[in-house]
This record gives structure tokens, sequence and C-alpha cells, in this order.
């Protein structure tokens, strides 16, 4: 008890230091001087209650404990009886499960509305980053905290190709894709060589190296002002605004002789996004299968066991990081034409790190998982617009707990085995 | 042919200034990867806290009527050491501790919204906008011609004698102290530590406490150096620090001094003779270039792995 009250004593005192101070004293600038301005009685009594439930949780911390430990934890249900099934069963089951999960998602937008298409639009964004970063951090290991750069210059290809050159979106998106891969390899090939962490740093410092020379090239990319006006896509030809901006195009609702809606639009956007992320999950689940993909994760698992069997280290570190970067650059075409306007604010460092939390939160190396923890990600923001200040708090303090609580993810990737049927 | 001379050693002296309080920075990175081979990246934000501490303590004591500024500057560094350890300590407490021998990205995904948290809960308790203190500490010496003069302020020797007695205390600590053979220890091999009788536990709580001090003598050394703040001057300087504790070789205290100076020297001479929007690409170019060329960084010991 004794123990549990030093203990209790010394974390309220550390509440109260880390609270008082910040919380307490507002510092108010007046004139030129500034001063510090104590905070109103309510806000002490906050403070002062958080000490007290500190205290007392540390005081009785072992009956609580104790009693909580009663309570079953929240765990997700594993697919037991999925991985029941004899392979080819489940195999089948899956396809099944995907198709309708695709069938869902295609018909899904003609029933709610533009708010929720939008926000569906930038969920499938974050899929598809996030599956491209996941080829790089969940199945090759490598640590990539600049991914946001090589999303920079997908978006950036597409931008100034439409602005200098008149490119279409369809054009552009596979030059975009390619310049980034090209980013991703010049970078990749000196640095490939260097330990994880260093690696972490030096695409850290990378992807703000992109941002800082987006934001000084002023004559080029406008600065910090970005670039605006970037046509959205258009389907074989035809615009979906109201009037064609473009010569030579056809209006959507026009040549099929329907009244003009501007969630047409949307709805379109939409489905693009939605078929850039099927085709994003095609590819990698076949690279997946093929040698390279195993070598990514055999790489993963064990660099030393690679070498001896003689794979050559760079190239298939190279490989990933360079398909990685190309999907952030098809993410970063697709993103510029739906907003229409980029900056270099749209890509700083926080953006790597949600997508590097969708990835680890999904699970590294979990297709699945990522989608789910994409979804997580955008949606419970979005949700709590109305708490706007506290936003980025609870964003932040959701990640720590998520990593308390559940550090395999939310759906762990399952290592695909073979299973000897005789053997029990 | 005097001028040039002058701008240059001018040029140097900033770097320095800058250079020192990078590396100040720089050792929290260094001590915590050192012993649990982690990116503490919210240490950034405690160097931030620092800053804001002293700002409120200096305000408040300026409000209060003292007017000796050595009780001020005092006053201050100690609160500021106070919060920012506890912060420290707390953080590595809810944060890490339950992650510890986990996948080593776990941690530092944790330590990211760490840091996203602590920033935002800076901007929620004291605003988003500047906050900029007056001068405490002004004048200094003036060499030079009337073309051109070099300046030598109290403050800039100030950062340079607080910093040398901090490291030099880290250095008696770290050597001498029990605690300091301890974390050594710790660092050669926790396992074996712990098998000794190490609470490697305080050791590496310990470790976060020091390096979050230092921050804090850096978050006060640099908001009157450069005379503002905001909630967000943890994210770039914690970026800067990490790259010099890299620069010199992550894990080895030494090593995040010079790779501190280096940093600071170069950003300085970037700034001062081709352009300031570039200097962090020239910084960050010279850390590719470093680690290629020696890929443990300067100081660092070669990573042997053994099967």
């Amino acid at each position: 008890m004794t123990k549990n009250l030093n203990h209790a004593l010394f974390t309220a005192f550390i509440t109260f230091i880390v609270a008082f101070p910040l919380l307490g004293l507002n510092l108010k600038p007046s004139g030129t001087f500034l001063t510090v301005d104590p905070e109103d009685m309510g806000q002490f009594v906050y403070i002062f209650s958080a000490v007290g439930i500190v205290f007392f949780f540390q005081l009785f911390r072992d009956q609580i404990m104790g009693a909580l430990g009663k309570v079953p934890r929240p765990s997700l249900p594993e697919r037991a009886h999925l991985s029941n099934l004899p392979q080819a069963q489940r195999g089948k089951v899956e396809n099944w499960f995907t198709f309708a999960i695709v069938v869902i998602a295609l018909i899904w937008p003609f029933m709610v509305s533009r708010g929720s298409i939008d926000l569906a639009t930038l969920v499938l964004i974050y899929v598809m980053l996030g599956l491209g970063l996941n080829i790089v951090v969940g199945l090759a290991g490598l640590l990539d905290l600049g991914y946001v750069a090589f999303y920079a210059v997908g978006a950036y290809s597409y931008a100034l190709l439409s602005e200098y050159f008149g490119m279409s979106f369809w054009l552009a998106l596979p030059i975009g894709g390619l310049m980034a891969a090209l980013f991703g390899f010049i970078l990749g090939f000196p640095v490939l060589r260097l330990r994880g962490d260093y690696l972490a740093i030096v695409t850290l410092g990378f992807g703000e190296i992109i941002r800082i020379l987006l934001l000084n090239a002023t004559t080029v990319t406008g600065g910090p002002n970005g670039i605006g006006g970037i046509p959205k896509p258009t389907l074989f030809g035809m615009e979906f605004g109201r009037r064609v901006k473009e010569e030579g195009n056809t209006l959507f609702h026009e040549t099929l002789g329907i009244a003009y809606d501007s969630s047409y639009k949307v709805i379109f956007l939409y489905i693009l996004a939605l078929l850039l992320v099927l085709f994003t999950i095609f590819v990698i689940r076949r690279l997946v299968r093929m040698p390279v993909g195993r070598a990514w994760e055999a790489l993963r698992e064990d660099e030393i066991a690679c070498r001896s069997l003689g794979l050559n280290r760079t190239a298939i570190k190279l490989s990933a990081f360079t398909i990685g970067a190309a999907f952030a650059g098809f993410a970063g075409c697709f993103f510029a034409a739906r907003q229409g306007f980029i900056s270099p604010e749209s890509f700083t460092f926080i953006e790597s790190a949600i997508i590097l939390a969708i990835v680890v939160l999904g699970g590294m190396g979990s297709q699945m998982g990522v989608i789910l923890a994409a979804i997580a990600m955008t949606v419970l923001p979005e949700l709590a617009r109305e708490f706007q200040e506290y936003r980025m708090l609870m964003f932040g303090l959701m990640m720590v707990l998520m990593m308390v609580w559940r550090p395999q993810g939310l759906l762990p990737a399952k290592r695909p085995h073979l299973e000897l049927s005789d053997v029990k | 042919m005097l001028e040039a001379f002058l701008y240059f050693i001018q040029q140097t002296l900033n770097g320095l200034t800058i250079g020192s309080t990078y590396a100040l920075i720089a050792i929290g990175y260094t001590m915590v990867y050192g012993i649990i081979g982690m990116i503490n990246f919210a240490h950034g934000e405690i160097y931030m806290i620092g800053t804001y501490i002293s700002f409120v303590v200096i305000a408040g004591l300026t409000m209060l009527g003292v007017q000796y500024i050595p009780i001020i500057l005092l006053v201050a560094l100690l609160a500021a050491i106070l919060v920012s350890s506890s912060f420290g300590w707390a953080i590595e407490r809810t944060a890490y501790r339950p992650l510890r021998g986990a996948n080593r990205l776990i941690p530092l995904i944790s330590a990211i919204g760490m840091s996203i948290f602590l920033q935002n809960y800076v901007v929620l308790a004291q605003g988003a906008r500047d906050v900029a203190i007056p001068p405490i500490i002004t004048g200094g010496w003036t060499f030079g011609t009337s073309d051109f003069e070099m300046t030598l302020s109290y403050m800039q020797v100030m950062i340079f004698v607080v910093t040398f007695l901090c490291m030099f205390a880290l250095t008696q600590f770290i050597s001498k102290s029990r605690m300091g053979r301890a974390c050594r220890a710790v660092a050669e091999d926790l396992k074996m530590a712990n098998l000794l009788g190490i609470n490697t536990n305080r050791v590496i709580s310990a470790t976060f406490v020091i390096g979050a001090a230092l921050a804090a003598v850096a978050g006060l050394l640099l908001g009157l150096y450069y005379g503002v703040a905001n909630p967000h001057i943890g994210f770039i300087a914690g970026l800067k620090a990490f790259t010099a504790a890299v620069l010199g070789g992550i894990g080895s205290i030494p090593g995040a001094m010079l790779g501190g100076l280096i940093l600071g020297l170069t950003e300085a001479y970037t700034a001062g003779y081709f352009s300031t929007e570039y200097k962090d690409v020239v910084s960050f170019s010279l850390l590719v270039l470093i680690l290629l060329f020696k890929p443990t960084g300067l100081l660092g010991k070669p990573d042997v792995e053994k099967i």
C-alpha cells in the first residue's frame, strides 16, 4: 500500500506538472511585452480533478486492474471459420466475398448523399496510398517516412503537364506514375544500402526536400499559391461540367440526353477511384505471388539468409521502393484531378505519418487490413468534425492507444502456408 | 578582403550557435536510440514545450516585478527542465513502455501519434499563433569596419557557455556516476544488464528524463535567441536534431555533438552564401552524402550482425 501511495503521489505530481503550466497559465501578448494570464477557475477545476483521478487510479491500481482483468478484452473475430475450410473451397468463398464487396461499392454511390461519396473518394485515395506504402513497409520491411513525396510528384506531374502542355488526365496518369517511380528509383538507388532507421530519416528528409523545392520554385509550381484550375478527368472525351471547358470535348449529360446533375461528376470520380484501387489491389496480389514478391517478404524476414541464397538485396529493395512510389504517383495524379487545385500544403509530413499509420494500423502486409484502416483513419476524423479543435489531438491519441492495445493491427497478414492434410 | 573574412567569421558564429542547440536536442535522440533502438519522434515537441514553459516563467516573473535577469533565467531554466523532464518521463511510461519488445515500427507509430498529440495539446492550451518575447539579453561585441560589422552578441556567448556546461556535465555523468555506468551497460546489452541486476526500466526512464532536460535547455536558449515560439517549432527542430544525430552516428553522444555543429555550420554557410530557402535542402543532401560514404554516420560504431 505504501508503495502504491508513493507511486500515486509521484504520478499525481507529474500530472500536475504536465498539465498546470501549459493549461493553467496562458501567454498573452500585450504591447511589446508578453504577459501571463491565469485561466479562469473552471480550468483549474479540470486540472485538479485530472490530478485527483490519476492519484486515485494509481492508488487503487491493483484493485481496478483486478476488476478490469475479469472483463474479457475486446478482440476482433479471427477468420477462424474460413481457415478451417479446405484450400479450394476457401478460395471460392473469398472470391465471392470480394465480388460482393465490389458490387456493393459500385451500387452504393447512387443511393447516398454527395458528401458521403466525396468522403468515400478520399478514403479510396488513402486506400491506394496505403496499399502502395504497404509494399514498401509491410512487404519489403523498408521504413519510408517520406512517402508523401511520391504522391506530390504524381500530383504535380499532372498539374504541370496539363498547365504547360494541355495534357489530358488519361495521358498524364501513367506519366505521373512513371515520374514517381523514377523519383523512387533515383532516391532508392543510393539510400537503399542503408540500414532501416537511416533509411527512415533519409526518406523523411527527401519528403521535406521535395516540399521545399515545390514551395520555392515559384516560377514553375506557383510556390505556396499552388496550381489551380486543373481539369477534371473526362470519360471518352465527355466532360462532366455544365459547359464544355476544352474544345473538342462533349458533355456527358448532352451525349446521353439526360438532364444535368452535378452529382454525376462526383459519382464518376468515385468510380474512377474505385477502379484505380481495384487495379492496385489486383496488381499487388499478383506481385506478391511472383518471385519478386516472395523475395520482398523473404528479405524482410531475414536479410542474411537471403543474401546467402544469392538474392540481390539492392535490386529487390529497389523494385519494392519503385513500385510503391508508382502507386503513390497514380494516387497523386488522381488527387490533383479531383481537387482541381494543389499546393505544397497538401504534402506535409503529417500525410506521410497518416499513410504509415494506415499501414501499421491495418496490420502490416495485409491488404484487407489496410483498406479497413484507411476507412477508419479517414472517416473517424471526418465524423469528429464538430470537435474541430480536438480532432488532431484525438487523432494522435488514437494512434498511441491503438499501438498499445492492438500492435499487430486490425487484420494481421496471414502468411501463405502449406497444410499437410494427413498430419495432425 | 577583411569584410569577406569577417562575414565568414560571422556565419561561423551563427552556425555554431544554432549547431550547439541542435546538438543539445540531438543528444536526446541518440541516447534513446542507443538504449532501446527507437526513434523518439516526440522529442522535438519536448523542446517546444521547454520553450513555452520558459516563456511562461519569464513573462510571469517580469509581471511580478522581478528585475534581476540572472534570477529570471535561472528560474526559467529550472522550470523548463522540470516540466520537460516530466513530459519525457510520462511519455516513456504511457506510450513506449507498454510496447517494449514489439516490432520496431510499433513504437515509432506511437511516437508519431504522441508528437501529434503534444503539438495539439499546446495548440489547445496556448493557441496556435506565434508568441513573441521581448529580448532579455541584449547587446554584444562588434568588430569590423564601417562596411561590415561583425557582431558577437551576449546571447550567443550565453548559448556557447550553457551548451558547453551541459555537455561537460553530461559527459561527467555518463562516465563517472553509477547511473551513467548503468546507462552505458544497458546501451551495450540490455538483456545482459538486466541479468546483472541493473534496473533497466529505471535506466530507460532516466535516459528519457536526461534527454528531455537537455531539450528544455535548448528550448530556453533558442526561444530567447529567436524571441518567438509557436506550437509547430518542435517538428522542424526535431527533424534537424535527428539529422544531426544520424550524421554523427546515432547512438554515440560525441557524435551527436559533432553532428549538431556540422549541421549548424552547413546551414549558416548555405544561408550566408547561397540562399536561405534552400538551407534545409542542403543539410539533408549533406546527410545523404555522408551516409553514402559512411553508412554508420561519422562516429557511429559499425553494426556487426551476428547470426
